[in-house]
């Protein structure tokens, strides 16, 4: 297998974005990260998106997007598994460059969520969950989350200002980014006080709806020298697990056994450890979620996410920073495109271009992507080159 | 929902069947051809009692359109007797009166009506006891 580096990375701002189309997403996003890398070759693209047949009605986009890209006849292929479709499209591009099929590929996310209304994007994103047995008798993605959020509370003490000091840490480190959707402060008060949405969680423990678009473009570190001027960001590992679909096929709701596995995956793949790692992006789409997977990750112990919320330990400064971009609660949430936005946001930490949010000399960055309620996850986890 | 569909899942809907590993006795519902256990392929039917508790549970604010009409309407994850866990509604209660390990019975009840196939589907609910 063959060393593989990111070279070049770009995102759209992530939104309400009326002007822009699902088509005009992906492209912007492809155009920034080829000018980021200053490279024009592509071998082969992979298309991260969960449901753009249901947002949009459109399916096929990895033609779609290699056209409107001008790059036709290059291979280009969609890859779904729910929200960790970006991340599962970054895989199969590692995946091709490893194996020396391709020297340069491109992993893109995208998802347009805003053309339809509210309920249509509710059934849309039922579809990640069992839809003949949870969604079928009315448990939407935020009452899936709320029922691991009752029994996380019930058997670990967590709290409710807890679960508030996720959102209120991640709109803190979302107010420094340019591309956020939400880029503005919360308080705890404002969280706790917020419209409930499925008992416990209210709307601001909640990612929203949002249109956008990120890229990565991948290359063989032996041809990369040639390619672009970046430093480089060497894909150390990348790994992979699936659990049911359903909550009620799992003994241990708190557990997120797909996002440990695909953690160990990881961690072995790379020789490193939890304690190895500089700053985290994971998969906040509840607040419960980051506490969770900051557990199942090993980043801290079982029961012990929801204080270490709260003493600081995943701020900016802290233990281990975890979603410095804002996580998907304050920078949106275009649910193909998460995974490769992760992956944009800790390639800039590792190359020292984070801004106000730069964690001081980054080395190992680390991602977690999952899919409906952890049952598709993938881990990445990133250096520095050398 | 198709009617085709909607057919198809009546035994386990409607009836509360579920599969029964037949070489190692572990049940599924809803029913699968194949036992994650012991990759057993052969199965028998079983009946599941309609007794459990709850072990978590939420209150839906923000419905799907299909159970807009209901909302706020309560959800939990249900442990039957036999150890088999499903989702469903907790209805005819408060909210305030519900909390992990709320002992529940499952009723027959109307689940939502498809628009679509103008049909209107069936399942359980449970109701604490
Ligand atoms: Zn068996």
């Amino acid at each position: 297998m063959r060393d593989v580096v990111i070279i070049g990375v770009g995102t759209t701002k992530f939104g309400e974005l009326w002007e822009s189309s699902l088509r005009d997403l992906a492209v912007e996003a492809a155009l920034k990260a080829i000018d980021d890398a200053g490279c024009d070759r592509i071998d082969s693209l992979w298309v991260g998106c969960m449901s753009c047949g249901l947002f949009n009605g459109q399916e096929h986009l990895g033609a779609l997007v290699a056209d409107y890209l001008g790059r036709t006849p290059m291979p280009a292929c969609r890859v779904e598994s729910a929200c960790a479709s970006g991340g599962m499209a970054l895989r199969a591009a590692w995946m091709e460059v490893a194996c020396g099929q391709s020297d340069v590929v491109m992993a893109l996310g995208v998802e347009k969520m805003t053309d339809v209304s509210g309920g249509k994007a509710t059934y849309a994103l039922a579809a990640a969950s069992d839809r003949e047995h949870e969604a079928f008798h009315g448990v939407t993605f935020p009452g899936l989350y709320a029922l691991i959020a009752v029994d996380h509370m019930h058997r670990y003490g967590t709290t409710r200002e807890q679960l508030a000091d996720v959102s209120v840490k991640n709109h803190e480190h979302g107010s420094h980014n340019q591309y956020a959707q939400y880029p503005h402060k919360v308080t705890r008060e404002q969280v706790m006080s917020s419209t409930m949405v499925a008992d416990p969680l209210r709307v601001l423990d909640c990612s929203p709806i949002s249109d956008g678009a990120s890229a990565v473009i991948v290359a063989a570190l032996d041809e990369s020298r040639s390619l672009t001027k970046n430093a480089l960001v060497k894909i150390a590992a990348i790994g992979a697990a699936t659990d049911s679909l359903s909550l009620h096929q799992r003994k241990d709701l708190c557990e997120f056994a797909a996002t440990i596995e695909a953690g160990e995956r990881a961690f072995k793949t790379a020789k490193l450890s939890p304690s190895d790692i500089d700053v985290a992006e994971v998969h906040d789409c509840f607040t419960i979620s980051e506490i969770c997977v900051t557990e199942a990750l090993g980043f801290f112990e079982r029961g012990r996410g929801g204080p270490a919320a709260s003493d600081g330990a995943t701020r900016l400064g802290g233990k281990i920073p975890v979603n410095t971009s804002g996580g998907l609660k304050s920078k949106g949430h275009p649910v193909g495109a998460t995974g490769i936005a992760q992956v944009y946001m800790l390639t800039k930490q590792l190359r020292g271009e984070a801004g106000p949010v730069q964690v001081k000399n980054a080395r190992r960055a680390l991602a977690q992507n999952m899919g409906g309620t952890g049952s598709s996850n993938v881990v990445t986890i990133l250096e520095s080159g050398s | 929902m198709s009617t085709a569909n909607s057919w198809r899942q009546i035994p386990q809907r409607y009836r509360l069947e579920a599969g029964k590993c037949v070489k190692c006795g572990k049940l599924f519902y809803p029913p699968r051809l194949v036992c994650d256990a012991c990759g057993g392929r052969a199965f028998e039917m079983a009946k599941l009692p309609n007794t459990g508790k709850v072990v978590t549970y939420t209150v839906i604010r923000v419905p799907p359109t299909e159970q807009a009409d209901l909302a706020p309407y309560a959800v939990g994850l249900v442990e039957l007797d036999n150890g088999v866990r499903l989702e469903c509604q907790v209805v005819d209660c408060d909210f305030e009166q519900l909390e992990v390990g709320t002992p529940v019975k499952l009723e027959f009840r109307r689940i939502q009506e498809d628009t679509e196939a103008g049909m209107i589907h069936y399942g359980h609910k449970a109701v604490p006891v």
